[in-house]
């Protein structure tokens, strides 16, 4: 769209200049927003499922309703991309090119923890609101209070490892789970790392013997050991805190050996349409990261436009939560304007609503309202537990894999 | 001196003063591209004080940043920032001096890809380690502004150049360049080789690891994944082939104008940047095969030639 006018522009102007050329089009007439995130790189699978869509939806819709209400006068928005390859060197510099040549008057936050928190001096220093979604911590209150335009949406990895053990608790209660026997495993890479040293406390703490704890490198081809020993232990519960290629190929060898187990969890991505796309029935009851309330009117119309639009099913997670980002950064600039401080503040102090239900960040910047676990059920990923979220469903036991 | 020499320092004192002055005259986007030359400038110019007269090429530089970054990433909470860029740079030494007593005896692309392996490895290592102790990444929160980083990473550079002005009039430099065009003439001329590619090694591997340990703050948020990124390596072998390796001034010929042509395509097509760089590769290994410097020379050379014949 935008995309065609500025490669020719800059491909005579840059090529000459060497640098970046200033953005000729007028600012007053349109609203600017910059994004940068991961098109290439370790990363790209997962921003080009739950980001790089939302944000071409989000614009394609607001366009389409006549723009952004700023004080009155209607504004089309023009969106400029770049990316990151995966490299918090290349999100400084996008950002920073962003700030000061694009003069982007808002600036969509990064995609994954360590990339949003290399961009946020910057968008401090430019005083650019940053509502963050992939950016998943325990550090909420440091960041936030060392960066006070940063906003966290997720959740936190405590609040993502500690629902998984309410509902295994609960599930043992109700008598679902007839043992304590817990096979755990994670991949060796930061979140898989953080996940399972919260958990592990929280599980012996309610009770449960972790008969089975083992760690994976990440991008491990061949899966069939660790789930083999897994079996061997004879768990009543699987637990894997895993990456998206290890959350595949994990599922994959499970089904391989018919794991034997009345609850099965794997971490990021198990709330993708492809998984259930690839599992089918064998993913009937399997529980994963995050989760949404797909019965809301809301969500389905979303996950329709999201369809609509960009030709892809949203993810059962992250995408709804990157929406409504958006959806907030828009209901701020409509009531406070285009000034960045004035929509900070507004961001900070009211209640916004969106395809999620209500949205606030009264306490360290951080909305306490979020999915945290959810499970496959009739073909559609539903959450099953969250931080104050309506509309949980009652979990499941896992019935073979077929 | 000779007064080649003399204009020759006068020229680089000057230049090194346009630099140091940036943060005084430059744009912010302009500061932002001035620390990525340095950062290259540094890193392609130590890379080519070892790979320039000796022809190994090593593919460490990620390594070493790596093990930079993350000396400032445990060590700012209590140590004064300037000693963890010193540790950096005794750890950057002591980690190439290690794998240089065991592999500088290996040749030609066997070097090449143990020093690729390295990476992978140290940063297997320090995965391995927070997984056993469950620590998560780390948190390099500072009040170090860009420009303060900037003008450390300016001053390394001068202190490079230096280096490698000195070792380039040293006994060290010779013997490196008698190696370079025939290791068995060097050995049988009574040079110890393995000491002599060592030395140099740690002073390539030594300002990898200052130049990681300066911009740990810059990037806030260090995990293996993001410190040890392998295209950092290729990206300052690319940086320095371009420029030239066989004069000291010729990495910085290659870092500016490919910081610039990689700010034009990420610009111009965000979503094949990999794509252009990629036939930005091609293209120079195919038509610029002896760098910018091999051109100015073919040029001056030939300009002398004219007038010669007139």
């Amino acid at each position: 769209m935008t995309m065609k006018r500025r490669t020719a522009l800059k491909l005579g102007v840059a090529a000459a200049a060497g640098l970046a050329a200033p953005r000729l089009a007028l600012a007053s007439d349109v609203v600017t927003i910059g994004a940068v995130a991961p098109k290439t790189g370790p990363l790209a699978g997962g921003s080009n499922v739950s980001h790089w869509p939302n944000i071409k939806l989000w614009s394609t819709q607001v366009n389409e309703a006549g723009g952004l209400n700023v004080g009155g006068t209607r504004k089309m928005v023009e969106v400029v991309e770049y990316d990151d390859q995966t490299n918090p060197g290349e999100t400084i510099k996008a950002v920073q090119r962003l700030a000061t040549q694009d003069k982007a008057d808002f600036i969509v936050a990064p995609y994954g923890t360590g990339l949003n928190i290399a961009a946020a001096p910057l968008f401090d220093r430019y005083g650019y609101p940053q509502i963050a979604v992939t950016a998943i911590t325990d550090q909420i209150d440091s960041l936030s209070s060392k960066f006070p335009g940063m906003f966290f949406t997720l959740g936190s990895t405590t609040a993502f490892a500690s629902d998984v053990v309410n509902v295994l608790s609960k599930m043992r209660d109700e008598g679902t789970l007839t043992g304590n026997r817990i096979a755990m495993v994670n991949v060796a890479d930061a979140f898989g790392i953080e996940l399972a040293a919260a958990g592990r406390p929280l599980f012996e703490k309610a009770g449960f013997d972790i008969v089975y704890d083992t760690s994976y490198p990440l991008g491990t081809q061949d899966l069939s050991p660790v789930v083999k020993a897994a079996k061997a232990a004879n768990p009543n519960a699987f637990i894997a805190w895993s990456y998206p290629p290890d959350t595949f190929g994990l599922t994959e060898q499970a089904v391989i050996e018919d794991l034997k187990v009345e609850a099965y969890y794997t971490a990021v991505a198990t709330s993708f349409p492809a998984f259930g796309g690839r599992f089918a029935a064998a993913a009937e009851g399997i529980l994963g990261a995050g989760g949404v309330n797909p019965d809301s009117e809301a969500f389905k119309a979303y996950a329709a436009a999201h369809e609509a639009v960009t030709g892809a099913k949203p993810d059962y997670w992250a995408s709804a939560t990157t929406y409504s980002s958006l959806q907030v950064l828009q209901q701020a600039i409509e009531a406070a304007g285009l000034d960045r401080d004035a929509v900070k503040e507004h961001i900070r102090s009211h209640s916004f609503d969106t395809i999620l239900g209500d949205m606030s960040f009264k306490t360290h910047n951080n909305n306490e309202k979020y999915w945290t676990v959810g499970q496959w059920q009739d073909g559609v990923f539903h959450g099953v537990a969250s931080t104050g979220r309506d509309g949980a469903k009652p979990v499941r036991v896992k019935h073979g894999w077929s | 001196m000779t007064s080649l020499e003399i204009r020759n320092l006068a020229l680089a004192a000057i230049a090194l003063a346009v630099a140091a002055c940036l943060p005084l005259y430059g744009s912010d986007y302009l500061k932002s591209m001035g620390i990525t030359v340095a950062m290259f400038t540094v890193l392609a110019t130590s890379w080519a004080l070892f790979s320039g007269p000796t022809h190994y090429i090593s593919l460490a530089t990620a390594a070493f940043f790596g093990v930079g970054t993350y000396t400032t990433g445990l060590g700012f909470e209590t140590l004064p920032f300037w000693s963890l860029i010193a540790i950096a740079g005794v750890l950057g030494a002591v980690l190439a001096a290690l794998v240089g007593l065991a592999t500088l005896r290996l040749s030609g692309v066997y070097f090449v890809i143990f020093t690729l392996g390295l990476a992978e490895l140290v940063r297997q290592v320090i995965t391995w380690t927070q997984n056993m102790s469950g620590q998560k990444g780390l948190y390099v929160l500072t009040d170090l502004t860009e420009d303060q980083l900037y003008l450390m990473l300016v001053g390394l550079a001068a202190l490079v150049y230096l280096t490698g002005w000195l070792i380039g009039r040293s006994r060290l430099g010779f013997a490196l360049r008698i190696i370079g065009d025939d290791e068995t003439v060097a050995a049988h001329s009574g040079i110890n080789t393995a000491t002599a590619k060592v030395l140099l090694f740690m002073v390539s591997g030594s300002v990898a690891a200052m130049t990681g340990a300066i911009l740990a703050p810059r990037y806030v948020y260090i995990e293996p994944a993001l410190a040890f990124a392998p295209i950092l390596s290729f990206q300052v072998v690319i940086m320095a082939l371009l420029g030239g390796v066989h004069r000291l001034w010729g990495p910085i010929v290659g870092v500016i104008p490919f910081t610039l042509i990689w700010e034009t395509i990420s610009v111009s097509f965000p979503s094949q940047v990999t794509l252009f760089l990629g036939i930005a590769f091609l293209v120079i290994v195919y038509f610029i095969p002896n760098g910018f410097v091999g051109l100015i020379e073919k040029a001056r050379d030939w300009a002398r030639k004219r007038e010669g014949f007139a």
